[in-house]
């Protein structure tokens, strides 16, 4: 069970001179399914990077309710894009838990654990980046796992994978987030936001439009724009 | 046509009759210039590493000059090492002139920007695939660049191996500060400057097929222990 609530306060990301993001002031509970949603270029990767720690505030505060250090050790990040090492599937599941230097029997019977979860028990001396897309997000998403960690941010973890690649995905962070991780999470598809969200972040021009229960969201957005993008139009 | 003809044949007979004026001297070769690309290997992967992942002031202007010492010209370097190695040098109480040693730092000294320069190309390619999931997993930078050398070690060795290349080949250098003393630091291709001046092309020819030849079971030797192309699918 995640320990961890988040405190944003005013949070601005600039590029430039332009705004990419905020002011955004917000909190985020120690429990919960976010699905952060918005067209292209709202400003959702930017916010789950900013909340993971690796963008650069131009202003605002950010808090964990844990120390900094703690904090960032107990967060993992799936990207857009998985990033696999040139190594073996084996490695690259091994490889958070050789960083924290684990016991050599501990961490082949977690990447034993993990490669059967995500379904690659049989491909674990195969090279990680001649896997297919779906098997690449899933290891990728195995990797952020393993180490346990009380936050998961996912950004668009299923764009370019086909319905059975999108399912398992799926499968893996519901039984993630039942088992108490907290998860924060971009996707453009609304379907998989209603199946998965118990809470929805809709974000337009770099702000907060709408924060609320899933199914109130869906029901009754708050803003105009929220209901237009419900409705599939083009909102910018 | 003739002559190279002449030089094979010579060759042939140096190495079937194992010469014992050849064996040393290609033994000597294999030693320093093996030598110096275990320290310049030492030195410039993890400094050419370095260089890829972390960002400071004047870090282009290092990169510039780390691209222009590549091209340093090795009769200067050997000039500069001579100076400050002999009796009146800084260094030259340690009585290393004309020595293999001299030699090893002579060549150190030519190989290690090619191979920093490499390695900081091929690192900063893979720095740029990885960085994201790195910081994401809060490495330290020590991990960092534990990471992308081994990742990247077939790439690395690339690089040590045309740094190997560029030392077994060298002459203008480790003629200047080893003298090339028979028996002392005689090496091949200082054989080869020295009997083309005697005129003896068919032994200089010779001497440069074994060269050759020992450059290229060298890489053969290095691609094969790493299982360079069996696993070359990443």
């Amino acid at each position: 069970m995640s320990q961890m609530s988040l405190s944003l306060r005013d949070v601005t990301v600039k590029r430039r001179g332009k705004t990419i993001l905020g002011p955004v002031t917000l909190d985020l509970p120690t429990t919960g399914f976010t699905i952060v949603m918005g067209p292209n270029g709202a400003g959702k990767t930017t916010l789950l990077k900013v909340m993971h720690g690796v963008e650069r505030l131009t202003a605002g505060d950010l808090t964990w309710s844990a120390p900094h250090e703690i904090a960032r050790q107990s967060q993992a990040y799936v990207f857009q894009s998985p990033v696999m090492l040139r190594r073996t599937v084996r490695q690259n599941l091994a490889y958070p838990l050789t960083l924290q230097a684990a016991p050599k029997s501990e961490i082949e019977a977690k990447v034993r654990d993990w490669a059967a979860r995500i379904g690659l028990a049989d491909a674990l001396d195969r090279p990680a980046p001649r896997l297919s897309g779906g098997e690449k997000q899933k290891l990728a998403l195995g990797r952020a796992l393993i180490r346990n960690p009380q936050v998961l941010f996912l950004d668009e973890p299923c764009a370019n994978l086909d319905g059975r690649a999108t399912r398992e995905i799926e499968a893996l962070l519901a039984d993630a987030h039942a088992r108490g991780t907290r998860i924060i999470m971009t996707t453009h598809d609304l379907g998989q936001a209603r199946r998965l969200a118990t809470d929805v972040l809709f974000l337009l021009g770099g702000a907060i439009h709408d924060h609320g229960k899933a199914a109130s969201f869906f029901a009754r957005p708050a803003t105009s724009e929220a209901q237009a993008f419900l409705k599939g139009d083009i909102v910018e | 046509m003739s002559e190279i003809w002449a030089g094979l044949q010579a060759a042939f007979w140096l190495i079937v009759t194992l010469d014992t004026d050849l064996v040393e001297i290609t033994l000597r070769s294999l030693q320093v210039s093996l030598t110096a690309l275990v320290i310049a290997s030492a030195i410039a992967l993890p400094f050419g590493t370095w260089l890829a992942i972390r960002r400071f002031r004047h870090r282009r202007t290092v990169i510039a000059i780390l691209n222009a010492l590549m091209g340093l010209p090795p009769v200067v370097v050997g000039l500069i090492v001579y100076l400050l190695l002999s009796r009146s040098g800084p260094f030259g109480v340690f009585g290393l002139l004309f020595t293999p040693t001299a030699m090893i730092i002579a060549q150190v000294i030519i190989i290690t920007p090619l191979i920093a320069s490499i390695t900081h190309q091929a690192m900063r390619e893979l720095w740029a695939e990885y960085h994201d999931l790195l910081i994401s997993l809060n490495t330290t930078k020590r991990q960092r660049m534990a990471t992308l050398i081994w990742d990247g070690r077939r790439t690395l060795l690339t690089a040590s191996l045309a740094g190997f290349g560029r030392a077994i080949g060298e002459v203008g250098a480790i003629m200047i500060v080893g003298g090339n003393i028979d028996h002392a630091t005689r090496v091949l291709t200082t054989a080869i400057a020295l009997e083309t001046g005697k005129g003896d092309f068919a032994l200089a020819l010779g001497l440069g097929f074994v060269l050759i030849a020992l450059a290229l079971f060298v890489n053969f030797t290095i691609h094969a222990l790493s299982r360079t192309e069996r696993e070359g699918r990443w």
